[in-house]
């Protein structure tokens, strides 16, 4: 039994490969992996997460579209939401985070910035 | 009359008696008033002096000691500074290295030519944080370097390069990293890449990685990018190596499976 259900949403098998590397430092925590937002909310639907680190740009659907349907999702929307992504114009970050996003993470993945976000949103001391 | 004179002689020397006998016990009274004085003033002084230099001492022990564990303190502090910064080295390097094993792993999970070119893209992307880059093979048999894949950027934008020709002909010939001095001050020319790298198997050029623009939130290199370009250099030429060689004796076991069956039916 985990203590953390953590859902990463990504294209990229070596970006999603880095993300999790980076919390598996989390004791207790299991890592689910999703290719693009339509299953992303596949597997949401699927069991309880505890947080959710998304990408914006992928296919079938965008990280933005996904944050905006947690975020409408009486079941969903208590859930934390990172957006990882290389759009680091300020504008794409108050967007992210005016649809919900809890925090905007901007590439080059930092593992050390990932995990310290997780455990902040998680309650990690 | 000599009665008299006997008698008052008599008065005088009695009252004369009498003075010495009061001034003798004066003075015994006095001596023994100061004896007195004497004896409440050592009594009186003699204990807190030795009680004061006790405490002064035991003042001076308490001093030295309280400087001590300042000192002791300081010095942990120290150590312990020392030891955090350390440890975030350390974490950093941890980082660093997974992140080169995990480009590495990636880069040799797969003998697909395409696979192969876009996992050096996310690399370069998500790792070292370039926006417009491209990856540039070497024709061996013309001797140019023409671009295979790019993000970015067109790639019809990215000119075919003659061998020794310019940055990127000159990064291919000498096998030698170029990094632009200044990337606050450069300006995209596809002939002067701001960083040019190239893909060597051993000593063997097969290509250039030309780097024209890097994220807006990345402003500089950081120690890891630079190790990062050096596996690059190495890993990305011996996957796209082994791929285009596997994709070519793919096509050709295909071609010589045609001729076995065109032969045998």
């Amino acid at each position: 039994m985990s203590d953390y259900n953590v859902l990463i949403v990504e294209d990229s098998p070596t970006m999603r490969q880095l993300i999790a590397f980076a919390l598996k430092r989390i004791r207790g925590v299991r890592i689910v992996e999703a290719n693009d937002g339509v299953d992303g909310l596949k597997k949401l639907s699927s069991e309880r997460f505890d947080l959710i680190l998304t990408d914006i740009n992928m296919p079938i659907m965008d990280g933005l579209k996904l944050v905006s349907l947690v975020r409408n999702d009486a079941n969903y929307k208590a859930i934390p939401i990172v957006v990882i992504t290389t759009e680091g114009a300020q504008e794409d970050r108050e967007r992210a985070l005016a649809l919900g996003a809890n925090d905007y993470i901007t590439k080059p993945i930092q593992p050390t910035k990932i995990l310290d976000v997780a455990k902040g949103l998680l309650r990690i001391v | 009359m000599v009665h008299s004179r006997g008698e008052e002689f008599l008065q005088v020397f009695k009252k004369g008696a009498e003075f010495t006998q009061d001034l003798l016990r004066e003075n015994e009274r006095l001596r023994f008033r100061l004896l007195e004085l004497e004896n409440g003033q050592l009594s009186g002084e003699a204990a807190p002096a030795s009680e004061l230099n006790k405490l002064s001492e035991r003042i001076a022990d308490l001093e030295r000691e309280k400087q001590e564990i300042l000192d002791r303190i300081k010095q942990v502090e120290e150590e312990n500074q020392d030891f955090a910064a350390r440890y975030i080295e350390i974490e950093d390097e941890n980082n660093n290295l997974a992140n080169l094993y995990i480009a590495s792993y990636q880069l040799h999970s797969t003998l697909d030519f395409k696979e192969v070119l876009q996992i050096i893209t996310e690399i370069i992307i998500n790792l070292i944080g370039a926006e417009e880059f491209a990856i540039l093979l070497l024709d061996e048999k013309s001797d140019e370097l023409q671009a295979v894949s790019t993000e970015g950027v067109d790639r019809s934008e990215i000119p075919v390069v003659r061998l020794g020709k310019g940055i990127i002909g000159g990064v291919a010939q000498s096998g030698e990293s170029h990094f632009a001095a200044d990337c606050d001050a450069y300006e995209r020319d596809f002939n002067a890449p701001m960083v040019c790298i190239p893909l060597k198997i051993k000593e063997h050029v097969i290509g250039v990685l030309a780097i024209y623009k890097l994220l807006m939130q990345k402003k500089e290199f950081a120690a890891v990018d630079y190790e990062l370009f050096t596996l690059l250099a190495g890993h990305a030429a011996t996957a796209i190596f082994s791929s285009r060689l596997y994709s070519d004796s793919e096509r050709k076991l295909s071609t010589i499976q045609g001729f076995i069956d065109l032969l045998t039916k």
